[in-house]
């Protein structure tokens, strides 16, 4: 498995992007930055016992007769969360906004970008990064609806990541002041806990899926900024009560916005292009 | 399985951070409302140390109790899953422990002089 990125394998995560044309091209993933996969290092031991040979990066304590204790303390996240705010500055830098959509799949994040991109992508220009285990579908039905996008196929990975996402944004260069939608891989547990430098964490589910959702998979609910309720019109054939779901959701998470949306019908769209507006704006 | 790229990123700081010596044990700190799964680190650990400086290494993994502050009582209480929700029925909790992942320390074998 990719050592910074958490995909199944670094040489499975295939970045591909489109032309005009759907013509595709596959770029190296990660060629630079994985010479850490090579674990055949020398290992020159070193016996300056109790100090620090000048490459520990750590404070070491002597503890026990034939062991050395070093003190290290930094999140086991610190280097995803460090791009992720490289991520953040450079989206920052060029006036970008990038949102993080997370669902499960089938929830339609898809559908609601098609028709985000058809009714506001003149006004506002779009690009999307796409995330998927295998195929290019979707960035093809984000071009077909007249956006750019760039496809991470992320092999046996289950979420995307900081580095996945910088390389993807490089590729795509957005124009300054887009709106950049990063379409996660569709997963209710594992993006939840990978910061990839968004502005707000937009979760999506339908109403098919239940209204126990967020108590199922609290940790998504609790870091969403955002949570579209999708498929409203097809409340009359499901047992989902909107007021339940809220009152959980909110439960896990008082923040959240929580916005009931048909992004078939149309219904909630307005609401949901008043909110990109405001996340354009917020500092 | 967010565990195997968590578990990834431990083998690999402390690789890193160690210089290639032979790593003995391997402590981390895993809050209990992390959403990571200590049992399934522990298999992955077993996976993704082979070949590497932290291969036959123990993985130890410490486990911190959620706990929350009220805003609207001021009491700290003990939490065990996400719901924000103070026994006094207040909601405006605050978390304060339990969402670490952190790798506290590391042993190094010092291998005896010739």
């Amino acid at each position: 498995m990719c050592l910074t990125c958490g995909c199944g394998n670094a040489d499975d995560v295939r970045l591909v992007t489109l032309d005009a044309q759907g013509q595709q091209y596959h770029h190296q993933h990660h060629a630079a930055d994985h010479q850490h996969h090579d674990h055949s290092r020398d290992h020159d031991h070193h016996h300056d016992h109790g100090q620090d040979g000048g490459k520990l990066s750590g404070s070491v304590q002597r503890h026990d007769p034939g062991t050395e204790n070093l003190i290290i303390g930094e999140a086991i996240l610190a280097k995803n969360d460090r791009l992720a705010q490289h991520n953040r500055d450079w989206f920052a830098q060029r006036g970008i906004t990038a949102l993080n959509l997370m669902s499960s799949p089938g929830s339609g994040k898809t559908s609601l970008l098609e028709r985000t991109i058809a009714e506001l992508g003149t006004a506002h220009p779009v690009c999307v990064i796409e995330g998927d285990q295998e195929t290019t579908f979707d960035s093809e039905r984000i071009q077909r609806a007249g956006a750019r996008a760039v496809q991470i196929n992320t092999g046996a990975g289950c979420h995307l990541d900081a580095p996945m996402v910088q390389k993807a944004a490089a590729a795509l260069d957005p124009d300054p002041g887009s709106w950049l939608f990063i379409e996660n891989v569709g997963n209710l547990v594992c993006p939840a806990l990978f910061d990839v430098g968004e502005r707000a964490k937009v979760v999506i589910i339908s109403v098919t899926e239940g209204q126990d959702k967020p108590l199922k998979y609290p940790h998504m609910f609790s870091v969403a900024d955002l949570v579209i309720v999708n498929k409203t019109d097809l409340l009359p054939y499901v047992d989902f009560d909107i007021k339940t779901f809220s009152s959980y959701t909110y439960s896990l998470n008082r923040a959240a916005d929580i916005m009931p949306m048909s992004a078939k019908n149309g219904d909630g769209l307005a609401d949901w292009y008043a909110w990109l507006q405001k996340s354009v704006s917020a500092p | 399985m967010h565990e195997l790229a968590i578990t990834q990123s431990v083998v690999d700081m402390v690789a890193e951070r160690t210089d290639g010596r032979q790593v003995g044990l391997v402590r981390l700190e895993v809050g209990m409302l992390s959403g990571v799964v200590p049992d399934a680190m522990e298999f992955c650990y077993e996976l993704i140390i082979s070949g590497t400086p932290l291969e036959g290494s123990t993985l130890v993994i410490e486990q911190t109790q959620g706990a929350a502050r009220c805003r609207s009582c001021g009491q700290d209480f003990a939490l065990n899953d996400l719901i924000l929700l103070c026994p006094c029925g207040s909601a405006e909790v605050e978390l304060t422990a339990g969402r670490e992942l952190r790798v506290v320390s590391v042993e190094l074998v010092v291998e005896p002089c010739a």
